[in-house]
């Protein structure tokens, strides 16, 4: 799934070790933690764990996934753990009490595949308040979904004034059951979370890769001007690049409430911040136009085998805290020691 | 008393008779800066190549040089902001690597920028001492003490403004004098002004050049750039001109006529080696009627009352000095600014309302003067910015087709000649030509009627802009309308069928064949302020 750098200069053939060494360190970074933790623990490669350590990191990768394209526009969604509370909700609500038409004073419920496009469309329908508030009305991308993400919360609370969906198996004479699938049932011996992080991986990394689109949120995030001059449509591009971090959101959120059984509306607090870090894991710039949806996974996997290992290693759960800040912190640091390297050997290149 | 003070209070100059013994400009006088084979290299370009540049204490040191010839870089490097690759310093016959502005001032170089670098959110005399506060015992700011000083230093200027008022709510001329007022405010031995007088009005520039003669008058070593060069003969006592990144003369006053400056300056060769083949000229492409653009704060306007035309397989050049008014024109004309009035039409088509996009698909393309900012993207490679405004003629159904997009990138590599070892190497790596190239590419590829061209050869080696000149002269002769900006005289000249230029915001001259002439260009682009309403109505 994709080189996780940026087009290197032709001369990268000649490129010295230390330079190949630094650009694939998140792979690197992930075979070290993987050897270590088998080495460390009999626990660790055995294929139950790899599988409850797959399912985690997939609540990850998907925010990530949505996230990445946001951030490689120059933007930032903050709202993303709200809209994972909100979209559990907005199902839950549909499930147990249906959309409530007040003239004719009855309630329609929906069978579980329209329950959860409604879900999805509602995550977008938050990406594309998130996309308007930013490109619209110019506000910066940090406070929009700041504010998005507070909305969102409140408007999860307030669907059942701030009480939990609970035991969301449907009734058969609604003909809505079958919701506890996504999150319990397997395909070809894998959950069904697994099967949607790799389905979300492979669509986007298409987009990312091989459409205009994608090119575009490139460029977009490389010189918003010089693509505007270029005939890209910024503020349309950005746009989609909320609502897919919308959806994306949507879709965890289908998923932890359907693993749960149940719909909390404090579900996904502080959510954003795992996939921010994982998108910069993954080798994403924060000032956009640099990074991969390949990276992201790997970033994501990263995380969760680091926390994994560590679980079963018996590392207090404070101390996980703590490393989990200082990888992230890491990571960037050796970074932008990458980019440094990379302009010099330019600079040297010319000489 | 405080330095600041000190120099304040010196109102006429009189205080401090420290001359120094030999007259200004002498060769006996030792410099008190020197550089020593001073090379910049940016990734893309060199923007100096073993410069030697001797400031003399006392004197105006006037340096001169056509846009992009490498002068800011110098003063960049002179005030600390940036280091060289390689060469040195030496104050004083010291080696010296100032590593920051602030260490720079340490030594005693100063600078004014060009673009002004104050605070608009805070008062007058708080942007004076920025970083070098008077402090109390107590650590607390001596606001009083400050705008004493500030006050005085206003005085000097000849300006009437208070220490409290807000610099935003400034005219730019007064901007410009408080940025040098807080040069004035330093203890310098070198003060460097980059274009101190771009935005100053005839009495402020008066006022400026008064105080660099007192300046001078006290020892302190002058480093002036400048557009107009009648300021520079009047008060340089040295001159140093840059070209392509290279220092290609040096002389005492005494040795310099205007004629001197403009053969160095501008002593290319592509000018001669170019001859513009006989084109033929079709139907009008691009119409323009009464474009106008008013100044975003209100005040004026930036473009007044524009009209021309620009035919199939015709270049017209645009020459004008800097801040007439050209590049807002090409901006205008790809919708960039909303507010703009007037009409353009390309073919029979209104381009009113339309969107950058729209207007690019509509076959209008602009190639930016600022390559960096507006033009590359640095992220990506050399090919994905040659395929970037025309994707969508590579996409088969969702998806872009490599093959195609590969084939017409390779088209373009090939018949523009941009040297690359693979299409997939980051942009970044090409030289400033090859970069400028690539945006050409990336223009051609929408396949315009109209290609617009911001100063197509800045900052880009002789062998480029040779490339770039032929470049054009295909374009047109495949029927293209060209229309570029241009402040190289000789540019214009080689490649133009008719000159436009530009003064104030408005078309002052429409030449046409021989009547492209060094003379007539420059005449026309040097309308004295008294002289409103030239004939608005030409082309």
């Amino acid at each position: 799934m994709g080189d996780h750098t940026q087009p290197v200069p032709a001369t990268s053939r000649r490129l010295p070790l230390r330079m190949w060494l630094l650009q694939s360190r998140a792979y690197l970074a992930l075979i070290v933690l993987f050897i270590a933790f088998s080495l460390l623990t009999p626990a660790f490669l055995t294929t139950g764990n790899l599988v409850i350590l797959t399912k985690q990191v997939a609540i990850n990768a998907i925010l990530g996934i949505g996230m990445t394209f946001v951030i490689l526009s120059g933007g930032i969604d903050l709202s993303v753990g709200s809209v994972v509370g909100l979209c559990g909700m907005v199902a839950g609500w549909l499930l147990t009490e249906g959309l409530i038409l007040p003239p004719f004073g009855v309630s329609i419920f929906f069978a579980v595949p329209i329950v959860m496009l409604l879900t999805l469309v509602a995550g977008i329908a938050v990406g594309a308040l998130n996309g308007w508030l930013v490109t619209r009305l110019g506000v910066a991308p940090f406070i929009a979904t700041l504010g998005t993400l507070y909305i969102a919360r409140g408007a999860a609370l307030l669907i059942s004034d701030g009480a939990t969906f609970a035991n969301l198996v449907g009734q058969d004479d609604l003909g809505n059951t079958g919701f506890p699938a996504l999150g319990a049932d397997t395909f070809l011996a894998l959950p069904y979370p697994i099967w949607v992080m790799a389905l979300f991986a492979v669509a986007a990394a298409f987009v990312a890769r091989k459409t205009p689109f994608g090119r575009q949120v490139y460029a977009i995030g490389g010189n918003e001007k010089a693509a505007e001059l270029s005939g890209v449509r910024v503020n349309r591009v950005k746009l989609v690049t909320y609502m897919i971090s919308g959806l994306c959101a949507a879709m965890v959120g289908l998923i932890i409430a359907s693993q749960l059984v149940a719909a909390h509306p404090a579900t996904g607090e502080t959510f954003e911040l795992n996939a921010i870090a994982v998108v910069v894991l993954g080798g994403a710039s924060l000032m956009g136009g640099r990074g991969t949806i390949g990276g992201t996974i790997i970033g994501a996997f990263v995380i969760g085998v680091l926390v994994n290992g560590m679980v079963l290693l018996g590392v207090s759960e404070f101390w996980q805290i703590v490393i989990k800040g200082a990888v992230i912190v890491l990571a960037v640091v050796v970074d932008q020691w990458q980019q440094r390297m990379q302009q010099k050997s330019l600079v040297r290149m010319q000489a | 008393m405080t330095h600041a003070e000190n120099i304040a209070n010196d109102k006429n100059g009189t205080a401090l008779p420290r001359r120094t013994g030999s007259s200004n400009g002498s060769d006996k006088t030792e410099p008190v800066l020197r550089t020593e084979g001073i090379v910049k290299r940016y990734p893309g370009t060199t923007a100096l190549d073993g410069v030697d540049f001797n400031v003399y204490p006392g004197c105006v040191n006037v340096l001169i040089g056509e846009n992009g010839a490498g002068k800011s870089t110098l003063t960049r490097i002179l005030a600390g902001i940036e280091s060289p690759t390689s060469g040195q310093l030496l104050l004083r016959d010291q080696s010296i690597a100032p590593a920051s502005p602030r260490e720079g001032r340490a030594l005693g170089i100063g600078v004014i920028h060009q673009e002004l670098t104050l605070f608009p959110n805070l008062s007058v005399s708080e942007n004076l001492f920025t970083g070098r506060e008077l402090v109390s015992g107590v650590g607390t700011v001596q606001h009083g003490k400050q705008k004493e000083v500030a006050r005085t230093l206003m005085a000097r200027l000849e300006q009437d403004i208070s220490p409290d008022t807000l610099v935003e709510d400034l005219r730019i001329g007064q901007q410009q004098l408080v940025e040098i007022a807080r040069a004035l405010a330093e203890d310098v031995s070198i003060l460097i002004m980059d274009e101190p007088t771009s935005a100053l009005s005839r009495a402020e520039t008066e006022i400026l050049l008064r105080i660099v003669g007192e300046l001078t008058a006290q020892g302190v070593a002058i480093v002036y750039i400048s557009h107009k060069l009648d300021e520079c003969l009047r008060i340089g006592d040295r001159f140093t001109v840059l070209r392509d990144g290279r220092l290609v003369a040096e002389a005492p006053a005494q040795d310099v006529s205007l004629a001197w400056i403009v053969e160095n300056m501008s002593g290319r060769s592509e000018g001669a080696l170019f001859r513009k083949e006989a084109r033929t000229i079709g139907e009008p492409v691009l119409r323009v009627e009464n474009l106008s653009l008013p100044r975003p704060h209100g005040g004026g306007y930036l473009i007044k009352n524009v009209s021309f035309t620009v035919r199939a397989g015709e270049a017209v050049g645009i020459y004008g000095l800097m801040g007439a008014g050209r590049t807002e024109l090409l901006e205008c004309l790809l919708g960039m600014h909303p507010d703009a009035r007037g009409s353009v039409f390309l073919g029979d088509r209104s381009l009113a309302g339309l969107r950058i996009d729209e207007r690019l698909q509509a076959g209008l393309a602009l190639i930016p003067e600022d390559r960096q900012r507006l033009g590359v993207l640095r992220n990506m490679s050399v090919a994905k910015n040659i395929s970037l405004a025309a994707l969508s003629r590579f996409t088969r159904g969702p998806a872009l087709s490599g093959r195609r997009e590969n084939r017409e990138v390779w088209r373009m590599i090939e018949t523009l000649g941009i040297r690359v070892s693979s299409a997939r190497q980051s942009i970044a790596t090409l030289s400033g030509g090859n970069q400028q190239k690539a945006v050409v590419a990336k223009s051609l590829l929408t396949q315009p009627r109209v290609l617009m061209m911001d100063e197509p050869t800045r900052g880009i080696d002789v062998a480029a802009k040779s490339d770039i000149f032929h470049i054009v002269d295909d374009l047109a002769a495949q029927g293209m309308g060209i229309l570029f900006v241009s402040s190289e005289l000789k540019e214009v000249i080689a490649l133009a069928d008719r000159a436009l230029v530009m003064a104030r915001g408005r078309l002052t001259a429409a030449l046409e064949g021989e009547d492209i002439t060094e003379q007539h260009l420059a005449d026309a682009s040097v309308i004295a302020p008294s002289t409103e309403h030239p004939n608005e109505q030409v082309a």
